[in-house]
């Protein structure tokens, strides 16, 4: 199945003088995993709940395949709340079969669903014991099997990987792919920023409601520049500053981070770097998403 | 996968949810346990206070040609005579076993009574009468009478009784009617009105909403939940009263006609579903007003105290006073009616213009609480956090 594109488009929401989300703008491609990043209060579950329709924007609009999204389509997004919802005192298996049929399953398609996702994601021995026997993480994968046992259109998952252990990281991380893979938009929220690197085509950084660095992780890490390390033991303090195409410097124990324009000579800055002794090291060092997390966030 | 799915659809997977895991809960059963045990419980008080269904009476072969007039003259107070012939040593047994009530030995014309220790006050009307008219037929004899005519003579008179205020049937019994058509109505209301209010903050506090409401429209969600929880309550209730009038037939615990058992019975329904319906509206909409299960009975105190207040009016007034002015009155009021009307019905002092009025007037309410509720609900549902007041969720977009 070829999926379509879902679209978020100058969405904002005031809560009195409070402005929640300004001018929210980002689209999710098909076949896409979107990673959505932010401080906390940023604006990331408030978008999400403005593209379930449970929260109604002041302003703007979410299409999905270019028309806007009305309930029979939002009835094929998998959603996964920040606080979890299910009912605490119904069974898994009852409780799954209720969600896909309210999303326009049949039955029998129902328990075929909830039968597969159970399986996949480990809690199929689980079906028959209500929801709060379960331990987190166990609430967790069902509440992951609650988000894909209507075979969704587009996925929207907020904070999907809190509170989960490693292999369950793992499996979270397998299905997202895979339903990316399969074609459709996925869009989570985390502050597992490692994961987010590691697993996403492209992130989107909030800050205070608006959408603040956009686009494939690399691409944002690098940006205009390029980040060096520079191992020259010898070299004084302020050896590099003011080398044509020099942004940046930072000294610390015979290492030098130098931050470069993308089209300056680095070669240049290697000669010069050797003529004030040995070079251990020279190579791009380009900044982790965390640091170009604190970095975008921290500029106010 | 289906684009879009009808609302009836919506609202029967919500309702069927509600109904089936509620009837398999503990609280179902033991609410429907208790309810059998009242009602069953007050038709054997019924059964024991308004008279036993007979009393047995043994004859011995010799003084059988009494069990016939004795039986008359039993009925002629309302009694019933459950005779049987047996043999003196039998009978004597039987007495001081507890089978008999008493046992006639003797001849028609000169007759004993035996008892355990001495005569119900039933039983000793009857043998007096008795005795007093064979000692008349046998004067009447003697004085070359037809002791049969002068009898038949007798019974035909008749006191010429005016009423001044249309009468009234069968009070006691009715009066028990009415209690227990109170009780069942006011209690199944409490219960199920409530309930309504904990399953909507059961969905808002463990946020399971947000999930639903993704997918349906909030009054759809409501209105499943308010249908769901009244299918339960109506089988719980329609149960009660099918068992209580069945056990009733079987004891023979009603000493009158059983249509006006089975219509308190069906009134006693119709106002429960009706005042239910009103209830768990504004229950549902207090409900959504609030987050956690404990501030649950703050925030529907309002609602509960006018179940309460009308309830405990009539419980005490009706029983002592059935016509009483102002709760003729209050019975029409919309958000009482359902607790004193099925009462009054019972007690069989509505007229039926005051029913008719009553049952218009609630059907509005219930009509304008769809809206009002309606709206507080869609504003408040998917708030969480510190209880919203009352205003801000009316005014809200």
């Amino acid at each position: 199945m070829t999926g379509e594109r879902l679209e978020i488009d100058g969405v904002s929401k005031r809560y009195g003088d409070l402005v929640a989300l300004e001018d929210m703008t980002f689209d999710v491609r098909a076949g896409e995993l979107f990673g959505f990043v932010g401080s906390n209060g940023a604006g990331k579950t408030t978008t999400m709940r403005v593209i379930l329709g449970v929260l109604s924007a002041d302003a703007g609009e979410v299409r999905w395949a270019g028309r806007p999204l009305d309930l029979p389509t939002r009835r094929r997004i998998g959603y996964m709340p920040e606080e979890r919802g299910l009912y605490p005192k119904m069974k898994v298996g009852e409780q799954l079969v209720y969600l896909a049929r309210l999303h326009g399953l049949s039955e029998p398609a129902a328990r075929e669903s909830v039968r597969t996702w159970t399986e996949r994601l480990g809690v199929a021995g689980r079906l028959d014991d209500e929801v709060q026997k379960l331990s987190l993480g166990n609430q967790q994968r069902v509440q992951l099997a609650a988000s894909l046992v209507h075979d969704p259109s587009i996925l929207v998952l907020d904070e999907p990987f809190s509170g989960l252990d490693p292999v369950a990281v793992d499996v979270m991380s397998q299905v997202l792919r895979e339903k990316a893979d399969e074609g459709i938009p996925v869009v989570f929220s985390s502050h597992q920023l490692d994961l987010v690197e590691r697993l996403c085509d492209r992130v989107g950084i909030v800050r205070s409601g608006r959408m603040v660095a956009l686009g494939p992780v690399d691409e944002l890490r690098t940006g205009d520049t390029v980040r060096l390390t520079v191992a020259a033991p010898q070299a004084p303090h302020g050896w590099a500053d003011g080398l044509p195409g020099v942004r940046e410097t930072s000294y610390s124990d015979g290492t030098t981070l130098v931050l470069l324009e993308r089209d300056a000579d680095d070669q240049a800055l290697l000669r010069r770097a050797l003529e004030t002794g040995p070079v251990h090291e020279f190579g791009p060092n380009p900044p982790s998403l965390t640091e170009l997390f604190r970095h975008v966030v921290s500029e106010a | 996968m289906s684009e879009s799915m009808g609302t009836v659809a919506v609202i029967r997977l919500v309702t069927g949810r509600e109904i089936s895991t509620r009837l398999r809960s503990k609280s179902f059963r033991i609410t429907t346990v208790v309810n059998l045990v009242v009602v069953v419980g007050f038709l054997l008080a019924m059964k024991l206070i308004g008279g036993s269904s007979g009393d047995a009476v043994g004859f011995t072969p010799s003084a059988e040609p009494l069990s016939q007039p004795l039986a008359a003259v039993a009925e002629g107070f309302g009694n019933r005579i459950k005779p049987s012939t047996v043999d003196q040593a039998t009978g004597e047994n039987q007495v001081r076993e507890g089978k008999l009530d008493a046992f006639v030995t003797g001849t028609p014309e000169h007759f004993e009574v035996v008892v355990k220790q001495d005569l119900s006050p039933n039983l000793r009307n009857a043998f007096t009468v008795l005795a007093r008219q064979l000692a008349l037929n046998a004067g009447i004899a003697r004085a070359g009478g037809d002791p049969a005519a002068v009898n038949a003579a007798a019974d035909a008179a008749r006191p010429d009784v005016r009423s001044l205020e249309p009468a009234r049937d069968n009070q006691g019994p009715r009066m028990v009617l009415a209690i227990i058509a109170g009780i069942l109505v006011y209690v199944s209301i409490m219960i199920y009105g409530q309930l309504v209010a904990q399953g909507v903050v059961e969905e808002k506090a463990s946020r399971i909403v947000e999930i639903l409401l993704s997918t349906i429209r909030p009054w759809q969600l409501m209105l499943g939940k308010v249908v769901g929880i009244g299918t339960v309550g109506l089988i719980q209730l329609g149960s009660t009263a099918v068992v209580g009038v069945g056990a009733g037939l079987a004891l023979d615990a009603f000493h009158f006609p059983t249509g006006i058992v089975a219509s308190a019975a069906a009134w006693a329904v119709l106002w429960f579903l009706l005042g239910y319906l009103a209830y768990a509206l504004l229950f549902a909409a207090l409900g959504a007003l609030v987050s956690r299960q404990e501030e649950v009975g703050g925030a529907t105190a309002p609602a509960l105290m006018a179940i309460i207040l009308p309830y405990v009016l009539a419980i005490s007034i009706l029983p002592a006073d059935p016509e009483n002015q102002a709760m003729a009155i209050a019975s029409q009021v919309p958000f009482f009616a359902p607790m004193i009307m099925p009462m009054r019905i019972a007690l069989g002092v509505a007229p039926a213009w005051q029913i008719a009025l009553s049952l218009v007037l609630t059907v509005a309410l219930i009509a304008g609480l769809v809206w009002f509720a309606g709206r507080v609900y869609h504003n408040a549902v998917l708030r969480v956090g510190a209880r919203i007041k009352l205003t801000e969720a009316l005014s809200a977009r």
